[in-house]
């Protein structure tokens, strides 16, 4: 019995740490996809940018970690902003598969320029040593790493839901998805409005790829084969809710490591049956708002 | 009009006639690699080593023999493509000689091709057991999967009571999970438990979790070198199972010499039985490592495919000298079944005659700093001469 809850309590762990993991990897497009209503397929191109900025900067320029966050997410927001100006804001009304088209081109030629800069072998991540080892708790160890994962991304998602549903910022962005002749009839700037918006979209995912480059390694066909996660989140949660995908990487992080742990011999299908199966109960997902 | 097109081109044919001499013998060489897709940085290595030692061993052709190679992308574990730019190269290309792939799938649907068109073909990479055997023209100087998973059960055994295997769900998986618990077993070790984890899979720590708590002495891994086997790697370290005395070991393929120092920290103490480390002290490797160095860039480190290639190339350019340029493909099958070096990075490698298949040394590894940077040192020599186990079970039975 006390081994069972051993690993029960090993099992919500894990399963939290990796909902935090698919979380922090899609958030950023929970603002653009889910908030903008942008189909943005090109977020794993922020995320391994703001991936390969970490690793360049710990490794070759030695930053200190927290530096090195911050910086994948100001460069990859800032580059954000030039390429919203350039190609994306052309998109904003076009049809979903015009923007699919755009997008998936975007990862083509992100994955081409990341295996010219930095080959095809994956990136190493040095660790500072206060997030390597384990951290002891009630007599069983956790990965230090992931523990720091889960109060940082705690910290993410407070942050942003006070950022969309407290400020005005948040509550013009919302006016402006849901109508934006509207928004601009009463004077708000939606033009500048979406860049930065667009730019924290970027941003978060800068900041996830970053986070998370430890246990999802970075290399270039990193916006190809992470895609199907970010997307799984995303829609599970429901397109238009930024408490959603939380709530979704959660339930899925959970039930994925306890069918794991447990049933290892069914650990390749069960993040596929439980998407299945939550979106034929919901299909606009678990907060989706949007018809 | 149409005799004025035939008649053109048998005159163009009889300008190409004299514009390139029969004096030189071009000998045709088609190279099947992933150039692109997800084993580029497989593919990779093969190219490289298939060039590095053209550029090096011009001069082991005979006189005025020439070698053209040609390379095709089969952008990956595509049967379908591999065949057909095997049949362009056959057909189109007319080479006489071919060889490369990353990947097994592709080398089985090429195998009917080398059958029908009665064209050699080495595999510098493919390492499925049973893929030779599907055409009397293929021949492999790569290594077979329990070449190493076997002699490493027998090793473990002598060490380790309880053992845990965990590797990826694809068939090389599969065949050094076998091989490996049978060595282990043959040598009176106990398996408590076997687990085989999806090949997308983000996260290791719940099946890594369900091993420490199991509580084995050792854990044999398999996964493709690189984001897999690092990842993993970094779950076993993550969760302290150093420190629960859990012993990391695997085949060479966890920890490739290219793929190590991305690999990073979490590769240290991993103990792996291969044929190759970039690491080994033997003349003829460190010459070949300087060699590659020198070509590629001094950071790098080639690859047990590196050497694959290398040595396919070798067992080719034998065929080519000992016909003189003339390739008859049943003459150059007899010649590479009994190629024999002692000369590869690998220490000496032969092809069993009758198997046409590898004949490899395997070595004891185990990661550490060298120079700051990590190297597969080789501890002791297991064997130095193993055939492929899986066939030798077979004739057993």
């Amino acid at each position: 019995m006390e081994a069972f809850l051993a690993s029960l309590v090993s099992v919500a762990f894990h399963g939290v740490a990796y909902g935090m993991i698919l979380y922090v990897i899609s958030v950023g497009l929970s603002v653009t996809m889910g908030l903008m209503g942008f189909t943005n397929l090109a977020h794993g191109v922020f995320a391994m940018a703001g991936g390969y900025i970490l690793v360049s900067s710990l490794s070759r320029f030695h930053l200190p970690f927290p530096l090195a966050l911050a910086l994948s997410f100001v460069l990859v927001a800032a580059a954000s902003i030039v390429l919203e100006r350039l190609l994306y804001s052309r998109l904003y009304g076009a049809s979903e598969l015009e923007q699919v088209l755009f997008t998936i081109g975007l990862i083509f030629m992100s994955v081409a320029v990341a295996r010219l800069i930095y080959g095809t072998l994956q990136q190493p991540v040095v660790l500072p040593e206060y997030l390597k080892g384990q951290f002891s708790l009630l007599g069983r160890d956790f990965p230090a790493y992931r523990v720091f994962l889960i109060v940082f991304s705690a910290a993410m998602i407070a942050a942003l839901w006070f950022g969309v549903e407290r400020t005005l910022w948040g509550a013009m962005v919302r006016a402006a998805v849901d109508n934006r002749a509207m928004a601009q009839a009463i004077g708000i700037n939606t033009r500048r409005l979406f860049t930065i918006t667009f730019a924290v979209g970027s941003g978060l995912a800068g900041l996830g790829g970053a986070l998370g480059a430890d246990i999802v390694a970075i290399q270039p066909t990193y916006p190809f084969e992470q895609l199907v996660y970010f997307l799984i989140v995303v829609s599970v949660g429901g397109l238009g809710s930024l408490r959603g995908p939380f709530v979704a990487a959660l339930l899925i992080g959970i039930t994925d490591t306890a069918c794991k742990y447990w049933l290892p011999q069914f650990g390749a299908f069960f993040i596929y049956a439980a998407t299945i199966g939550l979106l034929l109960w919901r299909p606009m997902g678990l907060f989706g708002k949007r018809t | 009009m149409k005799t004025n097109v035939s008649l053109c081109l048998c005159l163009a044919a009889a300008a190409l006639a004299c514009a390139f001499p029969a004096a030189a013998q071009t000998v045709k060489i088609g190279l099947i690699s992933s150039y692109s897709g997800p084993g580029a940085a497989q593919g990779d290595q093969i190219d490289k080593g298939v060039k590095l030692y053209m550029k090096l061993n011009g001069d082991k052709l005979p006189p005025g023999v020439k070698v053209e190679l040609i390379t095709r992308d089969d952008t990956g574990a595509n049967g379908d493509v591999a065949k057909r730019i095997a049949q362009e190269l056959i057909v189109r290309d007319k080479v006489q000689i071919l060889t490369g792939v990353v990947w097994t799938p592709n080398m089985a649907a090429i195998a009917p091709l080398t059958a029908e068109a009665k064209i050699p073909f080495v595999s510098a990479n493919a390492a499925g057991a049973k893929v030779v055997g599907m055409s009397p023209y293929m021949t492999r100087l790569s290594f077979t999967l329990c070449q190493s998973a076997y002699p490493l059960g027998q090793w473990a055994a002598k060490k380790y009571k309880k053992a845990y295997s965990a590797v990826s769900d694809f068939a090389p998986g599969h065949e050094a999970e076998g091989c490996f618990v049978r060595g282990f077993k043959e040598g009176g070790g106990e398996v408590i438990g076997t687990v085989r984890i999806p090949l997308a899979n983000p996260d290791f720590v719940p099946f890594m979790q369900r091993i420490k708590d199991a509580k084995p002495d050792a854990l044999f891994a398999f996964n493709p070198a690189g984001k897999q086997a690092t990842a993993m790697m970094k779950a076993y370290g993550d969760l302290g199972m150093d420190k629960a005395n859990i012993k990391y070991l695997g085949t060479g393929d966890i920890t490739t010499d290219e793929e190590l120092q991305g690999m990073g920290d979490a590769a240290l103490g991993v103990i792996t039985v291969h044929h190759y480390s970039a690491a080994a002290d033997r003349p003829a490797n460190k010459a070949f490592v300087a060699a590659y160095k020198k070509e590629f860039g001094a950071d790098l480190n080639p690859g047990f495919m590196v050497v694959g290639a290398w040595d396919a190339m070798d067992a080719i350019y034998t065929a080519i000298r000992e016909q003189g340029g003339k390739i008859d493909p049943d003459k150059t099958m007899e010649i590479l079944k009994h190629y024999k070096s002692a000369t590869s990075p690998r220490g000496p490698v032969s092809i069993d005659p009758e198997t046409r298949d590898v004949i490899n040394p395997e070595y004891l590894r185990e990661v550490r700093k060298v120079g700051g940077k990590l190297a597969n040192v080789e501890l002791e020599t297991i064997t130095t001469a193993i055939k492929d186990p899986l066939k030798e079970f077979e004739k057993k039975k």
